[in-house]
């Protein structure tokens, strides 16, 4: 019993330090909420230590484990919701617009995560999956005083509500025709063999559109470019990194840990998936005016991207998949951290014109969109292409060879909306000449956000590597 | 004596309407918000038919989660019912497409 606690201290850890945020802020006096965020930031250093000294081991009668896979994910989303944080402060304070919720409500999201990371049978995964999306329904809402935000905050809690009742339907339907909730015993009740196959594939279904429908991929990702667009920057930063690699987390342990046995059969749905996603979203990404909704529609071809390494079905490809999500979370949080950076109070630079002539306003910040656009588009020697070079290879590798030729088809229609921000920013005239102003901090982690991206491309391998030792075995 | 199948049909039939309902109303986010009710409460009743003809008690179990998860839920959703109807005087789903593209 004492060590289950131990195995799951982290989570626990964080849980307590989110608990006492809360409380500190409903003590606090202080317009900015300055000891609100630097408690936010400390817990998730702190939990970020203790994930990366975590063990691996089974705890909770074998509904929770801990695995390399769990505590790579977890150090990543504690890693990157600490960025998140910084952005989002340095836009709330000049929105003047700070409410401590917000960090709370994150914490309460990161613990969400972490437990999807690390759950090992479908009712603590739907319990992490609730606990992530019932705080992100929140935080969209929270800026009442936003235009857009109820709308889009509505628009989210509905599809999200049906993604999670498919997926409960998916999961009963499984948990009915094997009798087991534990997702290794789910795995060996099917290769059992004594059980209909169409009827698991039936289960399996509703459990793909629920994931479907959460990751955002086409045809199920009506809800997403309204939700980027109608919520704060703040929130949408947040929503369109660390709960990536959560949705990942969530594909891996349904598919790969409970469902295995089934993948010939998953690997086709995804594949319809993979195709509508990076047709649609690279298409209508193309038609975008606003930044917001143009990186909507992005993360929904890269959703399909990410789903090639999973229709790969090796352990390679599946690190693949891991490397994918992984580095386009980085590269989404620099996207939407200079949205951020543009902006200013009363002005949101979320219209693609807001970008014409950056080169002449801030030749420095120019060139980090531009290594983030480079990246996201897959050129050379960016992080970017690395993550498509990787899934595309391992797809190749399987056998997939019609399907790889498609993914590089929609990715060369893709690059042209990155480019025109390029095109943008280096060609056009600037229609302001504000200087772009913020605070020292911000303008450092942007950088190096910015230069990691280039870095990394430039020696992928320490990333690659631990991605494959994550998912190794 | 019901059988398993009976109450599957059923609870499949609860699901079914619950999706209609939630595609067809073009008129009242609330009815939308009975809906995702309906829809959840009809997986209860698939598992709670699974545990008992299984004579397993973790679906049992399951419901349990569900109800409190269900709970919080449609707390959250009427919370944003409230913020969204300040802001726009309605709550006609029609009127909720500020946004296009």
């Amino acid at each position: 019993m004492n060590t289950d606690l131990m195995i799951a201290l982290p989570e626990i850890t964080l849980f307590a330090l989110a608990s006492l945020v809360l409380i500190v802020d409903a003590f606090s006096k202080d317009p900015l909420h300055v000891w609100t965020y630097r408690l936010t930031q400390l817990s998730l250093l702190l939990t970020f230590a203790l994930v990366i000294t975590s063990t691996p081991d089974i705890a909770f009668n074998s509904s929770f484990i801990s695995d390399a896979m769990s505590s790579t994910l977890k150090a990543f989303i504690c890693g990157i919701t600490f960025v998140v944080f910084l952005y989002s402060y340095e836009y709330l304070k000049e929105n003047k617009s700070i409410k401590g919720e917000y960090f709370v409500l994150g914490l309460f999201a990161v613990l969400g995560m972490m437990i999807m990371a690390s759950a090992y049978s479908l009712l603590s995964l739907y319990l992490g999956l609730e606990l992530l999306s019932l705080s992100l329904y929140t935080m969209v809402a929270m800026q009442r005083n936003f235009d857009s935000a109820s709308e889009a905050a509505m628009k989210y809690f509905i599809l999200g509500a049906l993604a999670s009742g498919m997926l409960l339907y998916g999961i009963s339907m499984i948990y009915g025709l094997t009798g087991q909730l534990q997702l290794h015993d789910i795995a060996v009740a099917i290769k059992s063999g004594s059980i209909n196959h169409s009827y698991l594939v039936f289960g399996m279904i509703f459990l793909i559109i629920g994931m479907a429908f959460k990751l955002g991929a086409a045809p199920f990702h009506m809800w997403l470019p309204d939700v980027y667009q109608g919520a704060p920057t703040s929130v949408t930063l947040f929503i369109s990194t660390a709960p990536k690699l959560a949705a990942f987390a969530m594909m891996m342990r349904i598919l790969v840990d409970g469902l295995l046995p089934l993948m010939a059969d998953w690997q086709s749905i995804l594949m319809i998936l993979a195709v509508l996603s990076m047709a649609v979203g690279n298409v209508i990404a193309i038609a975008q005016t606003n930044i917001k909704r143009m990186l909507a529609y992005s993360t929904i071809a890269h959703v399909g991207f990410l789903f090639l390494g999973l229709i790969a079905g090796t352990a390679t490809g599946f690190s693949g998949s891991m490397f994918y999500i992984i580095s386009y979370a980085l590269m989404t949080m620099g996207c939407f951290g200079m949205v951020i950076l543009l902006g200013r109070n009363d002005f949101e630079a979320e219209m693609l014109g807001d970008f014409k002539g950056l080169s002449e306003r801030s030749p420095w910040f120019a060139f980090i969109m531009l290594c983030l656009m480079f990246s996201m588009a897959g050129v050379p020697p960016f992080l970017g292409f690395w993550s498509k070079w990787f899934v595309l290879k391992e797809l190749v590798a399987s056998g997939f060879v019609e399907l790889a030729a498609v993914a590089v088809f929609f990715s060369i229609i893709g690059a042209f909306y990155y480019l025109r921000i390029i095109k943008l920013m280096y060609f056009d005239k600037a229609t302001t000449m504000t200087a772009v102003k913020s605070s020292k901090q911000m303008r450092m982690v942007l950088s190096v956000n910015g230069l990691l991206i280039l870095f990394l491309g430039l020696a992928p391998n320490a990333l690659m590597a631990l991605c494959l030792s994550a998912l190794a075995g | 004596m019901i059988t398993l199948p009976e109450v599957l049909s059923l609870s499949a039939l609860i699901f079914c309407i619950s999706i209609a309902g939630i595609f067809l109303n073009r008129k009242n986010i609330i009815i939308l918000l009975m809906c995702i009710e309906l829809m959840l409460l009809s997986v209860n009743m698939n598992f709670i038919a699974f545990s008992h003809f299984l004579g397993d008690i973790h679906g049992q179990v399951f419901v349990f989660f569900i109800l409190t998860v269900a709970a919080a839920e449609s707390a959250i959703g009427l919370a944003i019912l409230i913020v969204l109807f300040r802001k726009k005087k309605t709550i006609n789903v029609d009127d909720l497409s500020s946004m296009k593209g």
